[in-house]
């Protein structure tokens, strides 16, 4: 063959094969500390949005939790951030949107899906512009094993009292450990203790609200009892809570061996596979009966747009159905226990999430009092409550000196407290 | 065409002559060329770069202001982050002091009985001692927090078996015994290093050395301290000053065991940790680049000054003896 | 005593050190082991029992499994692999050179250099963390595997610089001068005749250095945290999750990532020792 009819027998091949090859997909990339979702994503939920648009290719790609904000500070200065991030409540995505690194959604078609209060964790502070839709909201509440329950004749308790009343009766039979939770990780010991309970005694949106005009002090009662009410849950722990992690912690109650797991409606999923016996829960316990009940109903996850993407166009299709019930239905379904922040109502299949769910109505909901503005300063008032509560329960710390020294940070940076 | 024989004279002087002596001798620029850039602009420029930067802060409305100092002087005396500073300063030297007080003298021992001679296995132990040193952070942290889980029973399980149960405690669990704790791990993990080194070091020493140490009558502890240990303070003192640099700068061992938070209540709070804390922010708790540049800042200087010390002081007065 | 002042051969004593030695053989050995023996169990049993040995009810491989279907960890192994050998090259070869330029000429200001590159041993490279992630940003080159391979080389040279041009100066004059009758380049005598005699140091550089950079969590997380990017260590990593931890993958992929460190290193070993004892840290 000359060269010249294999070259041209060799353009024309080419020129076929442009013609046939369709348009080059759009790749989008989401960011995301849920390693723990990653089969989800890729099984249920991205195939559902894929199926709808062809065109559009979605990968979601999860860092170690513990990881997750150092990485993407880094990435999003390098400019090597995904498309979507994954976007924590408050301030720490406040802050990204201040830099410029999250864009404003107010024009997003669906955005108005959520009420205010939904969208308050991704709104600035003046309530104008949001900057990341809205995902999920998780419940605290406590777990139980129905089986150590039934075989000691007990009941979930409505109270204080009363669930200290359970707590004994475990305790005295010996066999297994009353409260499951420990200490070495702290986090567990502020948001599953302290901010579990806590609502209860400074009436939810009441108590955070006055804390953030100033009316209220975190020396006044309504915020020391809590931390008293802990520092009496160390007894009841077992033996060496305090090197006890939350992974241990998960182990202890799936393996049978613990009665109450003070925790959130994220380990619906995860406690459904694990645990062999039969799971009940109830809504943290009132301080005196016939109290109003409070519950944590903290919105968690959101996703945003990096405004330096270049698949911008596209990955506003994927926030935009992101506002659609078909997608809550979806994820709510698949991950149970994490609650789409829609207005409209979704059906839920899961009959311990219909329940978390279910208490919504008669409970007031707030959410984690230290996450909207109080944490903005050093030290921040989350952080340290952290290692606060995780004292309180260890008795290194009193409770009185615990408020104490979160007031008094809070005083440092705090305008409204200053006075 | 130059002659092929050269004359003896011609010969001697070329073949003396270190070098071509004649214009620039570019070999020598090329060979030191790739290193010396990597290292200034990887190693050096960012180092001074990042310390630079101690010296600014964010402005009232957010802009970059100079602020000198002030950075330092907040770091070491302004409570909100003093007491973290002199905190993990106080930890680290404690880290540092059980680590040359245990590791250092368990190596020189683990070293000395490697050394011996005619001893079966050396290989084999060789290897076994030093495969924590092989190990990740990740391995090293995970394991020994489960192997000390009181969930889990492990330890006390070994305890009873002697019949010391009642001698366990959640020790990375209380503040008093967590830092003690992760300090021993932290032996058990490098332990291998000098091991290795003063292993080395011993085996240099000619055995006519130590035939005529025995012909003398000198064996066993004796000779170890009398002959041996003089011979070999230079390896001993290089791995301190490793030792010291190594720990004034960990940071991966408590991440992974205790997280940034480095809790019990800070009771394992490293300088380390302090930086990425500081850098990076922890939960909720925003990061602050200023001042995180701020504490890598002193971190070089105590280091630096550390070695430096080290160097003007004890280097000078072992004696190196070449064989 | 009979144990202390004794003939060399006494087998008391023998005894008595073997079983030192053996002890700390236990305490070294058994975290890995029970790293690696959990690694085939499930999870019931890994819990459930953690320091006894698989039994054929309680073997599992699904943690191998898991790791090799979910997440990359060939991909994560390939960049681990390729970064460490990549900068051991590097730190080799480049080191090599500027050590015979130290130790093989004089010239101006070599001892000043000399210092100022040994220096570095000295300095932990992650305090500078900061600069280093703007540089690497500001050359493009963030979140990808250059990164952190100039990043280890510039970690690892002071050190093998040091330990080489100890061992430079100790090849005979002679040899060289022979080659440079010869009419041998000085590049040829490097790589060719200098080399090739000083492997105890190279081999002590590959193993001292290799540790930490197949090991390092820090720099992988700062500067190349994407996926197609990651190595091994942060791989492991990914199965731990906010509230749910793989721990039958967990252990699987940590008992994996040893192998390639322990291979090297008995590899190595025996050049090592040679390295060692022919003076390289003195």
């Amino acid at each position: 063959m000359s060269r010249w009819n294999g070259l041209a027998i060799v353009g024309a091949a080419l020129i076929a094969m442009g013609l046939s090859i369709p348009a080059r997909a759009t790749d989008l990339i989401i960011e995301s500390w849920r390693n723990d979702d990653l089969a989800i994503w890729q099984d249920k939920i991205i195939p559902v949005f894929e199926a709808k648009h062809p065109d559009i290719k979605v990968t979601f790609s999860p860092y170690a939790p513990r990881e997750y904000d150092a990485a993407l500070n880094v990435k999003l200065k390098a400019g090597t951030a995904g498309d979507l991030i994954t976007c924590r409540p408050f301030d720490l995505s406040l802050k990204l949107f201040n830099d410029g690194q999250l864009a404003p959604l107010n024009d997003l078609p669906g955005i108005d899906n959520f009420t205010k209060l939904a969208k308050a964790a991704w709104t600035t502070d003046d309530g104008k512009t949001t900057f990341c839709v809205p995902m999920a909201a998780v419940i605290h509440g406590f777990f139980y094993n129905k089986a150590i329950f039934k075989k000691l004749n007990l009941e979930p308790p409505q109270t204080m009292d009363e669930f200290f009343a359970v707590l004994d009766k475990v305790k005295k039979d010996g066999e297994y450990t009353p409260l499951v939770l420990g200490t070495a990780d702290q986090w567990d010991s502020a948001y599953m203790g302290y901010q579990n309970i806590g609502p209860s005694y400074w009436q939810g949106e009441n108590g955070r609200l006055g804390l953030l005009d100033g009316s209220q002090k975190l020396t006044d009662p309504q915020f020391v009892e809590p931390f008293k009410v802990l520092a009496r849950w160390g007894q009841y722990m077992g033996d060496g809570y305090s090197a006890r992690t939350y992974a241990d912690s998960q182990n202890l109650f799936t393996l049978g061996k613990g009665a109450i797991y003070p925790t959130g409606s994220w380990e619906t999923a995860t406690f459904r596979s694990q645990a062999d016996f039969d799971l009940g829960i109830f809504p943290p316990p009132r301080p005196k009966a016939g109290d109003q009940c409070f519950i944590n109903d903290h919105p968690d996850i959101g996703l945003g747009l990096n405004p330096a993407s270049k698949n911008a166009a596209a990955a506003r299709v994927f926030l935009e159905w992101l506002t659609t019930p078909e997608f809550a239905e979806i994820y709510a379904n698949q991950l149970p226990g994490f609650f789409p922040l829609q207005s409209a109502e979704v059906k839920l299949t899961d009959p311990l999430a219909q329940q978390f769910a279910s208490w919504r109505k008669d409970c007031k909901s707030s959410f984690r009092s230290f996450y909207q503005i109080l944490s903005r300063g050093t030290p921040s008032e989350d952080s340290e409550s952290w290692v606060l509560t995780a004292n309180v329960i260890n008795g290194v710390t009193t409770p009185e000196q615990a408020s104490e020294r979160l007031e008094n940070d809070l005083k440092g940076w705090y305008a409204p407290h200053k006075k | 065409m130059r002659s092929a024989a050269l004359s003896a004279a011609d010969a001697e002087a070329f073949a003396s002559a270190p070098a071509p002596k004649r214009p620039v001798r570019w070999h020598i620029l090329v060979f030191l060329a790739p290193a010396a850039s990597i290292y200034t602009v990887v190693m050096l420029l960012p180092l001074v770069e990042s310390l630079w930067l101690s010296f600014f802060t964010t402005g009232a409305d957010r802009s970059v202001v100079f602020t000198g100092l002030g950075n330092y002087a907040r770091l070491l005396l302004d409570p909100t982050w003093a007491r973290f500073f002199w905190n993990a300063l106080r930890n680290n030297l404690i880290f540092f002091a059980i680590n040359m007080a245990v590791q250092n003298p368990i190596g020189i021992l683990l070293a000395a009985l490697l050394s011996l001679p005619k001893l079966r296995g050396r290989g084999f132990y060789r290897t076994a001692f030093f495969l924590p040193t092989m190990l990740s952070f990740v391995i090293v942290g995970f394991v020994w927090r489960l192997l000390l889980s009181p969930t889990w029973g492990v330890a006390k399980s070994f305890l009873s078996f002697f019949g010391l149960g009642a001698w366990f405690e959640p020790w990375l669990g209380q503040s008093s015994t967590a830092l003690i704790t992760l300090s021993l791990i932290s032996v058990w993990q490098f332990v291998g290093i000098p091991m290795m080194l003063v292993h080395a070091a011993l085996l240099i020493i000619p055995d006519e050395l130590i035939e005529a140490a025995e012909s003398e009558g000198i064996v066993g502890f004796a000779q170890f301290f009398k002959v041996k240990l003089p011979l070999i303070w230079p390896s001993i003192g290089i791995v301190s000053m490793l030792t010291f640099v190594g720990n004034f700068n960990a940071f991966d061992l408590v991440f992974i065991s205790q997280g940034s938070n480095a809790g019990p209540d800070y009771s394992t709070d490293l300088l380390g940790t302090l930086l990425y804390r500081s850098y990076f922010g922890a939960g909720t708790q925003i990061g602050d680049p200023y001042m995180g540049a701020t504490v890598a800042g002193v971190m070089f200087a105590i280091i630096f000054g550390g070695v430096a010390l080290y160097l003007i002081t004890i280097q000078r007065r072992i004696a190196y003896y070449s064989f | 005593m009979s144990v202390i002042v004794g003939a060399r051969s006494s087998i008391v004593r023998s005894a008595f050190v073997h079983i030192v030695l053996i002890v700390y053989t236990i305490i070294a050995l058994i975290p890995a082991i029970v790293v690696l023996v959990n690694s085939f169990k499930s999870r019931r049993a890994i819990f459930g029992s953690p320091m006894s040995l698989p039994t054929p009810d309680t073997f599992s491989l699904i943690g191998y499994q898991r790791v090799f279907e979910r997440g990359n960890f060939l991909l994560y192994f390939e960049n681990s692999v390729i970064v460490t050998l990549v900068s051991l090259a590097l730190i080799i070869v480049f080191g090599a050179m500027a050590a015979f330029a130290l130790s093989e000429y004089e010239f101006r200001g070599h001892r000043a250099l000399g210092l100022y590159l040994v220096l570095g041993v000295m300095i932990p490279i992650r305090l500078g963390t900061v600069g280093i992630v703007k540089l690497m940003a500001s050359a493009g080159l963030s979140d990808t595997l250059t990164a952190l391979i100039l990043v280890y080389t510039a970690q690892g040279l002071p050190l093998a610089i040091y330990i080489l041009a100890e061992f430079m100066r100790g090849v005979s004059a002679d040899l060289k001068s022979a080659a440079r009758i010869d009419g041998l380049s000085e590049y040829s005598i490097l790589f060719f005749v200098v080399m090739p005699l000083i492997r105890p140091a190279i081999a002590t550089i590959v193993v001292f250095t290799m540790i930490p950079i197949w090991n390092d969590l820090w720099f992988p997380l700062v500067l190349a945290p994407g996926e197609r990017t990651r190595t091994i260590t942060i791989g492991a990593q990914s199965f731990v999750g906010q509230f749910l931890t793989d721990w039958n993958a967990v252990l699987a992929a940590l008992s994996l990532a040893i192998l390639p460190v322990l291979v090297l290193y008995l590899a190595f070993s025996r050049q090592l020792i040679r390295g060692l004892t022919a003076g390289a840290v003195k």
